[in-house]
Protein backbone atom coordinates (compact mmCIF):
# COMPACT_ATOMS: atom_id res chain seq x y z
CA UNK A 1 0.00 0.00 0.00
CA UNK A 2 2.32 2.31 1.10
CA UNK A 3 4.81 1.99 -2.35
CA UNK A 4 1.27 2.24 -4.21
CA UNK A 5 0.48 5.59 -2.56
CA UNK A 6 4.32 7.14 -2.97
CA UNK A 7 3.89 5.69 -7.28
CA UNK A 8 0.28 7.69 -7.06
CA UNK A 9 2.14 10.66 -5.13
CA UNK A 10 4.75 10.88 -7.83
CA UNK A 11 3.24 10.14 -10.87
CA UNK A 12 0.91 13.40 -9.83
CA UNK A 13 4.06 15.28 -8.88
CA UNK A 14 5.85 14.29 -12.17
CA UNK A 15 2.68 15.68 -13.89
CA UNK A 16 3.24 19.06 -12.30
CA UNK A 17 7.06 18.95 -12.69
CA UNK A 18 7.31 18.77 -16.02
CA UNK A 19 4.48 20.57 -17.27
CA UNK A 20 6.16 23.36 -15.25
CA UNK A 21 9.37 23.19 -16.57
CA UNK A 22 7.98 22.90 -20.44
CA UNK A 23 6.02 26.03 -19.96
CA UNK A 24 8.39 27.82 -18.10
CA UNK A 25 10.88 27.41 -21.49
CA UNK A 26 8.09 29.77 -22.72
CA UNK A 27 9.38 32.13 -20.50
CA UNK A 28 10.40 35.38 -22.02
CA UNK A 29 9.58 34.27 -25.74
CA UNK A 30 5.86 34.35 -25.36
CA UNK A 31 4.29 35.93 -28.28
CA UNK A 32 2.88 38.48 -26.42
CA UNK A 33 3.80 40.07 -23.34
CA UNK A 34 0.70 39.43 -21.33
CA UNK A 35 0.67 35.97 -22.44
CA UNK A 36 4.30 35.56 -21.54
CA UNK A 37 3.30 36.15 -18.06
CA UNK A 38 0.17 34.03 -18.16
CA UNK A 39 1.99 30.88 -19.11
CA UNK A 40 4.83 31.60 -16.51
CA UNK A 41 2.08 32.25 -13.67
CA UNK A 42 0.80 28.75 -14.80
CA UNK A 43 4.22 27.43 -15.10
CA UNK A 44 4.78 28.55 -11.48
CA UNK A 45 1.64 26.85 -10.21
CA UNK A 46 2.57 23.28 -11.31
CA UNK A 47 5.71 24.09 -9.69
CA UNK A 48 4.22 24.67 -6.32
CA UNK A 49 2.04 21.63 -6.54
CA UNK A 50 5.07 19.50 -7.55
CA UNK A 51 6.69 20.57 -4.67
CA UNK A 52 3.72 19.86 -2.19
CA UNK A 53 3.70 16.66 -3.83
CA UNK A 54 7.05 15.72 -4.17
CA UNK A 55 7.94 16.81 0.03
CA UNK A 56 4.69 14.21 0.54
CA UNK A 57 6.34 11.78 -1.71
CA UNK A 58 9.99 12.32 -0.34
CA UNK A 59 7.99 11.63 3.56
CA UNK A 60 6.33 8.09 2.39
CA UNK A 61 9.48 7.28 1.14
CA UNK A 62 11.38 7.96 4.34
CA UNK A 63 15.50 7.59 4.79
CA UNK A 64 17.31 10.85 3.64
CA UNK A 65 14.53 11.72 1.11
CA UNK A 66 14.10 15.24 0.26
CA UNK A 67 11.84 17.33 -2.19
CA UNK A 68 15.21 18.17 -3.84
CA UNK A 69 16.60 14.93 -4.42
CA UNK A 70 13.09 13.84 -5.51
CA UNK A 71 12.84 16.26 -8.57
CA UNK A 72 16.55 16.63 -9.40
CA UNK A 73 18.37 13.16 -8.43
CA UNK A 74 15.91 10.84 -10.52
CA UNK A 75 16.22 9.76 -13.49
CA UNK A 76 13.99 9.26 -16.61
CA UNK A 77 12.85 5.75 -15.92
CA UNK A 78 12.32 6.23 -12.44
CA UNK A 79 9.87 9.40 -13.60
CA UNK A 80 6.14 8.78 -13.81
CA UNK A 81 4.73 12.05 -15.77
CA UNK A 82 1.87 11.19 -18.64
CA UNK A 83 4.04 11.29 -21.96
CA UNK A 84 1.79 13.82 -23.27
CA UNK A 85 3.60 16.64 -20.95
CA UNK A 86 6.98 16.04 -21.91
CA UNK A 87 6.22 16.50 -25.40
CA UNK A 88 8.27 19.73 -26.86
CA UNK A 89 5.92 22.77 -26.89
CA UNK A 90 6.21 23.74 -30.72
CA UNK A 91 4.22 26.31 -31.74
CA UNK A 92 1.85 28.27 -29.83
CA UNK A 93 -1.27 26.62 -30.77
CA UNK A 94 0.52 22.85 -29.90
CA UNK A 95 1.25 24.58 -26.41
CA UNK A 96 -2.64 25.39 -26.10
CA UNK A 97 -3.48 22.52 -27.06
CA UNK A 98 -1.62 20.71 -24.92
CA UNK A 99 -2.37 22.85 -22.07
CA UNK A 100 -6.46 22.41 -22.91
CA UNK A 101 -6.20 18.69 -23.05
CA UNK A 102 -4.37 17.88 -20.21
CA UNK A 103 -5.84 20.70 -18.01
CA UNK A 104 -9.31 20.06 -18.55
CA UNK A 105 -8.17 16.05 -16.99
CA UNK A 106 -6.46 17.64 -14.58
CA UNK A 107 -9.50 19.33 -13.63
CA UNK A 108 -11.78 15.86 -12.74
CA UNK A 109 -8.64 14.65 -11.59
CA UNK A 110 -8.59 16.93 -9.02
CA UNK A 111 -12.01 17.71 -8.30
CA UNK A 112 -12.28 13.75 -7.99
CA UNK A 113 -9.00 14.20 -5.02
CA UNK A 114 -11.14 16.40 -3.17
CA UNK A 115 -12.72 13.90 -1.62
CA UNK A 116 -9.51 10.97 -1.16
CA UNK A 117 -9.34 9.55 1.58
CA UNK A 118 -5.87 10.21 1.98
CA UNK A 119 -5.42 13.29 4.11
CA UNK A 120 -2.12 14.88 2.06
CA UNK A 121 -3.28 13.95 -0.80
CA UNK A 122 -6.96 16.06 0.24
CA UNK A 123 -5.15 18.76 1.03
CA UNK A 124 -3.28 18.81 -1.83
CA UNK A 125 -5.68 18.89 -4.06
CA UNK A 126 -7.99 21.75 -1.79
CA UNK A 127 -5.27 24.16 -2.34
CA UNK A 128 -4.88 23.21 -6.46
CA UNK A 129 -8.09 22.90 -7.82
CA UNK A 130 -8.69 26.86 -7.57
CA UNK A 131 -5.46 26.66 -9.44
CA UNK A 132 -6.21 23.95 -11.72
CA UNK A 133 -9.97 25.59 -12.51
CA UNK A 134 -8.43 28.86 -13.80
CA UNK A 135 -5.87 26.72 -16.02
CA UNK A 136 -8.77 24.86 -17.13
CA UNK A 137 -10.89 28.71 -18.13
CA UNK A 138 -7.90 29.85 -19.74
CA UNK A 139 -6.90 27.23 -22.01
CA UNK A 140 -10.34 26.50 -23.23
CA UNK A 141 -10.90 30.50 -23.62
CA UNK A 142 -7.46 30.27 -26.00
CA UNK A 143 -8.34 26.46 -27.82
CA UNK A 144 -11.92 28.77 -28.72
CA UNK A 145 -10.15 31.79 -29.75
CA UNK A 146 -7.58 30.21 -32.18
CA UNK A 147 -10.07 27.46 -33.36
CA UNK A 148 -12.33 30.42 -34.35
CA UNK A 149 -10.05 33.05 -35.04
CA UNK A 150 -7.91 33.43 -38.17
CA UNK A 151 -7.71 30.76 -41.05
CA UNK A 152 -3.84 30.02 -39.87
CA UNK A 153 -4.85 29.89 -36.10
CA UNK A 154 -7.69 27.32 -37.03
CA UNK A 155 -5.20 25.03 -39.04
CA UNK A 156 -2.47 25.49 -36.49
CA UNK A 157 -4.85 24.39 -33.53
CA UNK A 158 -6.52 21.89 -35.42
CA UNK A 159 -3.09 19.78 -36.57
CA UNK A 160 -1.73 20.44 -32.76
CA UNK A 161 -5.10 18.58 -31.57
CA UNK A 162 -4.90 15.58 -34.32
CA UNK A 163 -0.77 15.62 -33.50
CA UNK A 164 -1.65 15.01 -29.57
CA UNK A 165 -4.87 12.86 -29.22
CA UNK A 166 -2.90 9.84 -29.76
CA UNK A 167 -1.12 11.00 -26.46
CA UNK A 168 -4.36 11.60 -24.17
CA UNK A 169 -5.21 7.73 -23.94
CA UNK A 170 -2.79 7.20 -21.41
CA UNK A 171 -4.43 9.83 -19.02
CA UNK A 172 -7.60 7.36 -18.53
CA UNK A 173 -5.44 3.55 -18.61
CA UNK A 174 -5.90 2.34 -15.35
CA UNK A 175 -3.14 -0.03 -14.01
CA UNK A 176 -2.47 -2.00 -10.70
CA UNK A 177 -1.20 1.14 -9.10
CA UNK A 178 -4.27 2.66 -10.26
CA UNK A 179 -6.45 0.35 -9.11
CA UNK A 180 -5.17 -0.42 -5.87
CA UNK A 181 -5.72 3.66 -5.35
CA UNK A 182 -8.98 3.92 -6.47
CA UNK A 183 -9.78 0.59 -4.08
CA UNK A 184 -8.41 2.28 -1.10
CA UNK A 185 -10.66 5.14 -1.76
CA UNK A 186 -7.45 7.34 -2.07
CA UNK A 187 -7.22 7.76 -5.71
CA UNK A 188 -9.43 8.60 -8.90
CA UNK A 189 -11.72 6.33 -11.30
CA UNK A 190 -9.98 7.22 -14.59
CA UNK A 191 -13.47 5.92 -16.39
CA UNK A 192 -14.98 8.21 -14.53
CA UNK A 193 -12.91 10.89 -15.55
CA UNK A 194 -12.83 10.12 -19.32
CA UNK A 195 -16.40 10.57 -19.95
CA UNK A 196 -16.20 13.76 -18.15
CA UNK A 197 -13.55 14.42 -20.43
CA UNK A 198 -14.55 13.45 -23.64
CA UNK A 199 -18.08 15.73 -22.35
CA UNK A 200 -15.97 18.65 -22.23
CA UNK A 201 -13.49 18.42 -24.88
CA UNK A 202 -16.51 17.92 -27.17
CA UNK A 203 -18.22 20.76 -26.37
CA UNK A 204 -15.04 23.08 -26.19
CA UNK A 205 -14.00 21.78 -29.80
CA UNK A 206 -17.67 22.72 -30.75
CA UNK A 207 -17.19 26.07 -30.01
CA UNK A 208 -14.29 25.96 -31.40
CA UNK A 209 -15.22 25.08 -34.55
CA UNK A 210 -12.55 22.30 -34.34
CA UNK A 211 -13.06 18.56 -35.25
CA UNK A 212 -12.58 16.12 -32.71
CA UNK A 213 -10.15 13.45 -33.95
CA UNK A 214 -11.26 9.54 -33.87
CA UNK A 215 -8.28 7.08 -32.39
CA UNK A 216 -7.99 3.65 -31.14
CA UNK A 217 -4.87 3.52 -31.28
CA UNK A 218 -2.64 5.61 -28.19
CA UNK A 219 0.25 5.79 -26.71
CA UNK A 220 1.38 4.94 -23.27
CA UNK A 221 4.47 3.91 -20.93
CA UNK A 222 4.60 7.14 -18.85
CA UNK A 223 3.29 6.31 -15.94
CA UNK A 224 4.92 3.46 -15.40
CA UNK A 225 9.17 5.00 -16.50
CA UNK A 226 8.75 4.41 -20.35
CA UNK A 227 9.17 7.99 -21.75
CA UNK A 228 10.18 9.74 -25.46
CA UNK A 229 13.60 11.00 -26.11
CA UNK A 230 12.48 13.92 -24.85
CA UNK A 231 12.21 14.05 -21.78
CA UNK A 232 16.15 12.77 -21.26
CA UNK A 233 16.52 16.54 -22.74
CA UNK A 234 14.25 18.16 -20.58
CA UNK A 235 15.68 16.53 -17.45
CA UNK A 236 19.66 17.20 -18.37
CA UNK A 237 18.50 20.94 -18.38
CA UNK A 238 16.50 20.58 -15.22
CA UNK A 239 18.65 18.88 -13.33
CA UNK A 240 22.36 19.48 -14.34
CA UNK A 241 23.30 22.55 -11.65
CA UNK A 242 22.25 20.36 -8.59
CA UNK A 243 23.77 17.22 -9.91
CA UNK A 244 27.39 19.25 -11.06
CA UNK A 245 27.07 20.69 -7.74
CA UNK A 246 24.76 19.03 -4.91
CA UNK A 247 25.38 20.83 -2.23
CA UNK A 248 24.78 24.07 -4.12
CA UNK A 249 22.44 26.58 -1.74
CA UNK A 250 20.84 30.59 -2.10
CA UNK B 1 2.61 36.66 -34.64
CA UNK B 2 1.79 39.73 -36.43
CA UNK B 3 -1.82 39.34 -34.43
CA UNK B 4 -0.84 41.40 -31.67
CA UNK B 5 -0.92 44.38 -33.67
CA UNK B 6 -4.87 44.41 -33.85
CA UNK B 7 -5.38 43.62 -30.53
CA UNK B 8 -6.59 46.33 -28.44
CA UNK B 9 -5.17 48.11 -25.77
CA UNK B 10 -7.75 47.80 -22.41
CA UNK B 11 -7.10 49.98 -18.99
CA UNK B 12 -7.56 47.89 -16.26
CA UNK B 13 -9.59 49.27 -13.07
CA UNK B 14 -9.06 47.01 -9.91
CA UNK B 15 -11.00 47.27 -6.80
CA UNK B 16 -8.40 46.20 -4.04
CA UNK B 17 -11.25 45.55 -1.47
CA UNK B 18 -14.17 45.83 -0.94
CA UNK B 19 -15.67 49.24 0.16
CA UNK B 20 -13.24 51.16 -1.68
CA UNK B 21 -13.78 52.07 -5.49
CA UNK B 22 -11.78 50.78 -8.63
CA UNK B 23 -8.59 52.35 -9.24
CA UNK B 24 -6.85 52.75 -12.70
CA UNK B 25 -3.40 50.22 -12.05
CA UNK B 26 -1.98 50.63 -16.26
CA UNK B 27 -3.29 48.72 -19.35
CA UNK B 28 -2.39 46.08 -21.45
CA UNK B 29 -3.41 44.09 -24.76
CA UNK B 30 -5.78 41.57 -25.37
CA UNK B 31 -7.88 40.38 -28.07
CA UNK B 32 -11.34 40.75 -26.33
CA UNK B 33 -13.00 41.63 -23.07
CA UNK B 34 -12.97 38.01 -21.59
CA UNK B 35 -9.42 37.56 -22.37
CA UNK B 36 -8.40 41.39 -21.00
CA UNK B 37 -10.20 40.34 -17.72
CA UNK B 38 -7.81 36.87 -17.76
CA UNK B 39 -4.80 38.95 -18.30
CA UNK B 40 -5.32 41.95 -16.01
CA UNK B 41 -6.03 38.91 -13.36
CA UNK B 42 -2.14 37.61 -14.77
CA UNK B 43 -0.80 40.84 -14.67
CA UNK B 44 -1.90 42.84 -12.16
CA UNK B 45 -3.42 40.51 -9.33
CA UNK B 46 -0.73 38.32 -8.85
CA UNK B 47 -0.13 39.54 -5.61
CA UNK B 48 -3.14 39.72 -3.81
CA UNK B 49 -4.26 43.48 -5.26
CA UNK B 50 -7.68 42.76 -6.10
CA UNK B 51 -11.47 41.33 -5.75
CA UNK B 52 -12.77 42.91 -8.55
CA UNK B 53 -11.45 43.41 -11.94
CA UNK B 54 -12.91 46.20 -14.71
CA UNK B 55 -11.73 46.34 -18.14
CA UNK B 56 -12.60 49.44 -20.61
CA UNK B 57 -11.15 49.92 -24.39
CA UNK B 58 -8.38 52.59 -24.10
CA UNK B 59 -10.52 53.71 -27.35
CA UNK B 60 -13.16 54.66 -25.50
CA UNK B 61 -11.43 56.85 -22.93
CA UNK B 62 -12.22 60.62 -24.18
CA UNK B 63 -9.70 62.23 -22.39
CA UNK B 64 -8.95 66.43 -21.46
CA UNK B 65 -6.67 68.08 -23.85
CA UNK B 66 -2.94 69.03 -22.39
CA UNK B 67 -3.59 72.69 -24.63
CA UNK B 68 -6.85 73.45 -22.41
CA UNK B 69 -5.48 73.00 -19.17
CA UNK B 70 -4.92 76.40 -18.19
CA UNK B 71 -8.55 76.95 -18.86
CA UNK B 72 -9.70 73.82 -17.51
CA UNK B 73 -7.56 73.92 -14.33
CA UNK B 74 -5.92 77.08 -13.11
CA UNK B 75 -9.17 79.14 -12.18
CA UNK B 76 -9.52 76.69 -8.89
CA UNK B 77 -6.25 77.33 -7.89
CA UNK B 78 -6.76 80.90 -6.45
CA UNK B 79 -10.10 79.66 -4.92
CA UNK B 80 -9.51 78.31 -1.98
CA UNK B 81 -12.73 78.88 0.01
CA UNK B 82 -14.10 75.80 -1.99
CA UNK B 83 -11.86 73.76 0.54
CA UNK B 84 -14.04 72.78 3.37
CA UNK B 85 -11.46 73.80 5.72
CA UNK B 86 -12.99 76.53 7.26
CA UNK B 87 -15.00 74.03 9.56
CA UNK B 88 -14.72 73.23 13.50
CA UNK B 89 -14.80 69.49 12.75
CA UNK B 90 -15.57 67.61 16.44
CA UNK B 91 -12.88 65.06 17.18
CA UNK B 92 -16.04 62.60 17.27
CA UNK B 93 -16.60 62.84 13.86
CA UNK B 94 -13.10 61.13 12.77
CA UNK B 95 -11.52 61.21 9.57
CA UNK B 96 -13.87 62.37 7.10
Amino acid sequence: MQNELLQYTLRLGDNALILGQRLAEWCGHGPILEQDIALSNIALDQLGQARMLMQYAAELKGGESTEDKMAFFRDVTEYNNLLLLELENGDWGKTIARQFLFDTYNYFLYTELLNSKDDQIRAVAQKAIKEITYHAQWSAEWVIRLGDGTEESHERIQNAINDLWEWTGEMFAMDAIDEAMLEAGIGADLNKIKADWHEKASMILDMATLEKPEADWFQSGGKQGEHTEYLGFLLAEMQHLPRMYPEASW
Amino acid sequence: MSNKDNWKIWEVFIRSRNGLSHKHVGSLHAPDAEMAIKNARDVYTRRSEGISIWVVPSESITASSPDESEPLFTPADDKVYRHPTFYDIPDEVGHM
